[in-house]
């Protein structure tokens, strides 16, 4: 789950990382009031999560509270990127003397974790990173040992930060570490990192990706979903503990494996090329063993999406036996009654396959067809969502 | 001959006495997996009958390997239990450790990759995987031992049910052996290291590679093909339609920016001499064109 800016820098600030005063608004009038108990000049940044805010208007300097209410109105409804801004954050703002970057991220290809570090921090470090890699120091962290105060020194001296911060540098990025393994995420960036014209380090802009699988140790992590941004269907499909990520397209999927069900979604693309380029309209893996309930509260979610024109049932039954899939067909079309209305098609194979197809033929439903393979599934499935 | 499991394989599996241990310890058993033993911490001592057969439990890997001499330890404890039970079988240098569970925060399977890397006796195969199987020897994990028999196809997936679609494409062919190494970000076993083993094996004849959006293994694997593997290999990518940004199940299939897209490990594979199939079927054609069958 990635955060908003204003998540991160809380998040920061309860583990010592030295941030700016804040606090985020909904509406113009909470920005200015934000604004006069900060005091001074402020940022009003747009909280998307999103990046180039900053270059597409997002993050605007106000002279005073009421510049900050006019700023606000502003950036408060604004699409960046398809992403609307429904919340900004106020910050005090601070005379930047230097912009660094800071950031600890899971290294997949190496399996182990990673310090990126650069004095040339700020809007363009992708940029620095593609042109200049030698301003950007790559360290791996074990993930036994971490990063200890000596280890710290050792990466800010690396990245070759000047002696009159690099102390100050090492304990924020010590800090960090604390945020990143406390708080299980898999990314922790802070870009920028300033130093102040007192010769402070500070963190103005922050990043945080946290791990799902750990939210059973993560109790707090739950309050930091974004529920206004969700989708209401996949919020509707959350609710009901199924693994759904809705599309644009017109064919409902639905499969059991997340790999399974990937390669669904490719190969009803294909097929939909030939078929007006009808494509899938959603992700949903209903894992191993799927009840009647499962099966129903998957359709139940794949045809309240208005975009769906025809439904493919993907299974190849493992330890999931065909039989309980058709059986869960069966009933959730008996308990969906006159809200199903879209064709579906149907494909089992492996475990009790034989039992399954049987199944599905006596009930002989009449919005319910099966097909003999995955292509020729995925073929009539597009073939109903062009009609 | 097959890879990493075989006939003499001795497998204990640790949670045998959770609902999901027993329910896959009698699979295995059915399939002809030799178990010897389980490990529940706290459970040392009880027996469990199983399919008919006398399974000791221990408290810890250790005790159940001098006691059984296993040398394989499969994991079916929940994701809380399964860094703890990860690090007792590398402390007991198990050899193969297969991890099923699914959900595992990746702080803690970097931790024993790491953990495991350091005290370097131990191979972990992935977790959130389904295991591997060499048919009619050993299968070690969920994978259904009735899609196939025993033949000259090695099999390489990160995913469960494409790892059984694809089996079942080739089944009149059969497979040495089939390896899940899981969806994971970190995984313990990656396409690499099983290439190597089907290129070293010599009744693999034939490597089937199935990869997914997201992370580079495909990208290194098939550079690993151009410089070390002449056995023919056939690829399939899943994920083509999947967006920037969207997780698609398995935690580490998602696109970010431009990396970990499938068409940029189809045509890694391809540059390296890979023919990739655009569907599962496909690609079984592919194969069974490379193989005359």
């Amino acid at each position: 789950m990635d955060l908003f800016e204003y998540q991160a820098r809380d998040i920061f600030e309860k583990h010592g990382v030295p941030v700016l005063a804040a606090a985020i608004a909904t509406t113009a009038e909470e920005a200015e009031k934000a604004a006069e108990a900060i005091g001074g000049k402020v940022v009003v940044k747009a909280q998307v999560k999103v990046g180039g805010r900053g270059k597409a208007g997002g993050v605007k300097l106000a002279e005073n509270p009421k510049d900050a209410r006019e700023k606000a109105d502003a950036i408060l409804g604004m699409d960046i990127k398809g992403h609307t801004v429904r919340t900004v954050m106020i910050a005090a703002a601070a005379p930047i003397e230097a912009e660094y970057y800071l950031a600890i991220l899971l290294d997949r290809s190496n399996r182990t974790f990673l310090v990126m570090a650069s004095v040339s921090g700020g809007m363009d470090i992708e940029e620095v990173a593609h042109t200049a890699p030698e301003k950007l120091a790559k360290i791996p962290v074990s993930a036994v040992d971490g990063i200890s105060l000596t280890k710290a020194k050792e990466i800010v001296a690396a990245a070759k930060f000047p002696a009159d911060v690099a102390d100050q540098v090492a304990e924020v990025l010590l800090k960090l570490w604390e945020v990143f393994q406390s708080e299980d995420a898999t990314l922790v960036e802070v870009n920028p990192l300033v130093k102040t014209s007192d010769g402070k380090i500070v963190a103005l802009d922050g990043k945080v990706t946290l791990d799902e699988n750990a939210d059973f140790r993560q109790p707090d992590h739950q309050g930091l979903v974004d529920e206004a941004g969700e989708n209401p269907l996949e919020a509707a499909a959350k609710e009901k503990g199924l693994n759904y990520v809705k599309l644009e397209g017109e064919v409902g999927i639905i499969g059991n494996g997340a790999g399974l069900v990937m390669s669904t979604l490719d190969v009803v693309a294909y097929a939909g090329e030939k078929h007006g380029g009808v494509r899938p309209a959603n992700f949903l893996d209903i894992g191993g063993g799927a009840s009647a309930q499962v099966m129903a509260d998957g359709l139940s979610i794949i045809l309240g999406d208005k975009d769906v024109k025809s439904v493919f049932v993907n299974v190849f039954g493992g330890i999931t036996a065909c039989d309980s899939v058709a059986n869960g067909i069966v009933q959730a079309l008996e308990l969906l009654g006159p809200k199903a209305t879209k064709p579906i098609v149907v494909r089992l194979d492996g475990n009790s396959v034989l039992e399954g197809r049987a199944i599905l033929k006596a009930a002989a439903h009449p919005l319910v067809e099966q097909a003999d393979t995955m292509d020729g599934a995925a073929n009539r499935a597009a073939e109903l969502a062009a009609k | 001959m097959t890879i990493f499991i075989n006939e003499s394989s001795k497998v204990i599996v640790q949670g045998m006495t959770g609902s999901e241990g027993t329910k896959h310890t009698r699979r295995m058993l059915i399939s002809g997996t030799n178990i010897v033993g389980g490990v529940t911490p706290g459970k040392g001592g009880q027996v469990v009958e199983i399919e008919g057969r006398q399974l000791p439990i221990f408290n810890t890997v250790a005790e159940a390997m001098s006691a059984t001499h296993a040398n394989v330890s499969v994991i079916f404890v929940p994701p809380k239990f399964a860094k703890a039970a990860v690090i007792d079988a590398i402390n007991a240098k198990m050899p193969l450790v297969v991890v099923i569970t699914e959900g595992i925060p990746v702080h803690d399977s970097a931790s024993f990759y790491t953990y495991a890397q350091s005290v370097g006796s131990t191979q972990i195969i992935g977790p959130n995987c389904p295991g591997l199987i060499s048919p009619g020897k050993s299968n070690v994990g969920i994978i259904p031992a009735d899609i196939t028999g025993a033949g000259p196809i090695g099999l390489v997936s990160k995913s469960g049910t494409l790892t059984y679609q694809m089996m079942y494409e080739l089944r009149d062919i059969g497979f040495s052996t089939a390896v899940g190494i899981g969806g994971d970000p970190v995984i313990g076993t990656t396409h690499i290291d099983c290439l190597r083993a089907f290129q070293d094996d010599p009744d693999t004849k034939a490597i089937v590679m199935i990869g997914e959006i997201g992370g580079d293994a495909e990208e290194r694997a098939a550079a690993f093909i151009s410089e070390y593997v002449t056995k023919p290999v056939v690829g399939y990518i899943a994920g083509f339609t999947a967006p920037e940004g969207k997780t698609m199940g398995h935690a580490g299939a998602i696109v970010s920016g431009s990396s970990g897209t499938a068409q940029g490990k189809k045509d890694a594979l391809e540059a390296a001499g890979v023919k990739v199939g655009q569907t599962p079927s496909e690609t079984a054609r592919l194969l069974r064109a490379i193989m005359g069958r």
